[in-house]
């Protein structure tokens, strides 16, 4: 479906020079949802602009459908963007036009005639579950409908792909579901396959089949979400999903009274298991090996597709040395380990 | 007939009230009206104009849909030059000009022609920034359709401008009436014309305090229209 081959993009400003991706390479399949997450200038935003060539690349090339955009003209760029459909951030919708011909706008430049065009409008709006809107300026809108207009707009041409430019990001969790649900929903029903940019690990989560982690203008890392979860081989593909776990200890946790007799010592410590080593039994294993008490104080999982990924937070109990061989031992097996508090 | 009938009880009137002052009147009713004229048809020809002309300075700028830096130069400093020189030498240096188009220097119609130069410039920047407060995003959603650049200026530039375009023909309205006054010093007809005539040189001040009245009225009403006018626009998009 898509293909980035060796993409480079410099923004030249005067007399510095801003690489903005390095050397990316990817291939999107015909169908799939696919995601780039990254850290605010890291360079997914130029990457999305370079699939419609609303950024021009320095060096590379982008194949749609066997196609290099890079090559293309003005002519047949304009015709190539009227199958690309892309939704945004700030959803871009013109308050000069009611809703019903916001989404007429693409119809338009497309020169559908107008009898047609009025019907296709309805039968998107049906679609966005904004039927009951068609004649309201998007004003008077939520930031949910409003994302839901600009999705009927970006399918009005019946795209071959959609681009989604951090669409999610303007909206409330709430609202982010339901806008993934409804692109997913899109994804299945018209196979139409989209790429979306976020800073946002849920969406990855939720919505994409297979990921990219882009970080400093590179790619470093792409696999299915599955398996980034489940063995992220980078430590910012590891730290993004370290965002989405929930990191917070209940305060009865932290200052319980602890009983302490003569020589034992004790950790409370974190430990944070993504994927792989969820399945296995390495604590039971570690209790086994090591002469140490494991008091389970509190334990947040989550699922990737039946794949577990979360932290528990487990209080040590023993002599100083078996405590630290234990966390070693965790550690060398893949987990991490954090320690919350010294006794 | 009856207007007939009523315009002679008038005369009657002012006359017997108003003794050798009656004229009056009839000579501020008249003045109003030629400025009045004067910049509404000056403001028309500098919009006919200035509108193009600001849609060529948006839209040759580095990055922008018909990106041009020649033309973007060579236009910006064509109106930057106009702008800079001072109302009353361009009135001036414009005589010869207006002569070869509207055939005399005075009176109201060769008014318009150094009122509409004048403003042009004016109109141009004014719209620009009008234009340029159109959020980015809007325009990068457009070219992400495939809309081509006479698109995007007519279905995304000039509609989302309107209010705030419309805003600015208030100012410009605004700032052709006291042109107009100064073309009047010239000959131009219009209040400026009665102010300098009798309220200066026949040292008639009456006249001179009623013109300025009656200016301050007609900038007050044009300000509220244009006020309301744009607040209409935005309000049917809310």
């Amino acid at each position: 479906m898509i293909q980035i081959n060796n993409l480079s993009k410099i923004y030249s400003g005067g007399e510095q020079e801003v690489m903005a991706l390095k050397d990316v390479s990817l291939t999107v399949n015909q169908g799939e949802i696919f995601g780039i997450i990254g850290l605010s200038g890291a360079g997914k935003s130029t990457l999305i602009r370079c699939i419609n060539m609303l950024e021009e690349p320095t060096t590379g090339n982008i194949l749609i459908n066997g196609q290099d955009v890079t090559l293309m003209n003005k002519q047949e760029l304009r015709q190539l963007r009227q199958k690309i459909g892309m939704i945004f951030q700030h959803f871009n919708l013109l308050s000069s036009r009611t809703v019903f011909d916001n989404v007429m706008f693409p119809l338009e430049i497309a020169g559908v005639p107008e009898k047609k065009a009025r019907q296709k409008v309805g039968e998107l709006l049906e679609l966005v579950g904004l039927s009951d809107k068609a004649r309201v300026y998007p004003e008077q809108l939520s930031g949910g409908q409003k994302q839901r207009v600009g999705i009927a707009r970006a399918l009005a041409n019946e795209p071959v792909l959609l681009l989604s430019d951090e669409a999610t990001s303007a909206l409330d969790p709430q609202t982010t579901r339901s806008i993934l649900k409804l692109l997913k929903d899109i994804n299945r029903q018209l196979g139409l396959t989209i790429l979306l940019i976020t800073h946002d690990m849920n969406v990855i989560k939720d919505a994409c089949d297979r990921v990219a982690v882009i970080d400093n203008s590179r790619i470093v890392e792409v696999g299915d979400v599955l398996s980034i979860f489940s063995n992220p081989g980078t430590p910012t593909s590891r730290s993004f999903i370290n965002t989405i776990i929930n990191k917070e200890i209940p305060e009865e946790i932290l200052y319980r009274s602890v009983v302490k007799n003569g020589s034992t010592a004790s950790r409370l410590i974190r430990v944070s298991f993504i994927g792989a080593s969820a399945g296995e039994p390495l604590m039971s294993t570690m209790l086994q090996k090591y002469n140490v008490k494991a008091n389970i104080l509190y334990g947040n999982i989550d699922r990737v597709k039946d794949t577990p990924f979360g932290n528990l937070t487990v209080e040590l109990i023993g002599t100083l040395e078996l405590i630290n061989q234990a966390m070693d031992f965790l550690r060398e097996n893949g987990l991490e380990i954090e320690v919350l508090e010294n006794d | 007939m009856i207007e007939a009938i009523a315009a002679i009880d008038i005369n009657a009137f002012l006359n017997s009230t108003l003794g050798e002052n009656a004229w009056i009147p009839g000579a501020v009713l008249f003045a109003t009206w030629e400025t009045i004229y004067m910049v509404f048809i000056s403001t028309a020809v500098s919009y006919i104009v200035g509108l193009p002309l600001a849609l060529i300075l948006v839209t040759t700028e580095k990055g922008h849909i018909l990106e041009n830096q020649r033309i973007n130069e060579v236009l910006g400093g064509i109106v930057n030059a106009f702008r800079s020189i001072p109302f009353i030498i361009l009135l001036i240096l414009l005589i010869p000009f207006t002569r070869l188009i509207v055939g005399t220097s005075i009176g109201t119609v060769a008014s318009i022609v150094p009122l509409s130069i004048a403003a042009i410039p004016f109109v141009a920047r004014l719209v620009e920034t009008s234009i340029k407060e159109i959020d980015w995003g809007l325009i990068e959603a457009a070219l992400s359709m495939g809309a081509n650049a006479w698109q995007i200026i007519r279905k995304v530039l000039i509609p989302e401008a309107v209010p705030s375009i419309v805003l600015g023909v208030a100012i410009t309205a605004i700032n052709l009436v006291g042109y107009s006054a100064m073309a009047g010093i010239l000959g131009g007809g219009g209040l400026g014309t009665l102010a300098y005539y009798h309220g200066y040189m026949r040292y008639q001040t009456g006249v001179m305090w009623i013109t300025v009245i009656v200016l301050l009225i007609l900038v007050q009403l044009i300000q509220m229209l244009g006020t309301r006018w744009s607040t209409q626009i935005v309000s049917k998009r809310r």
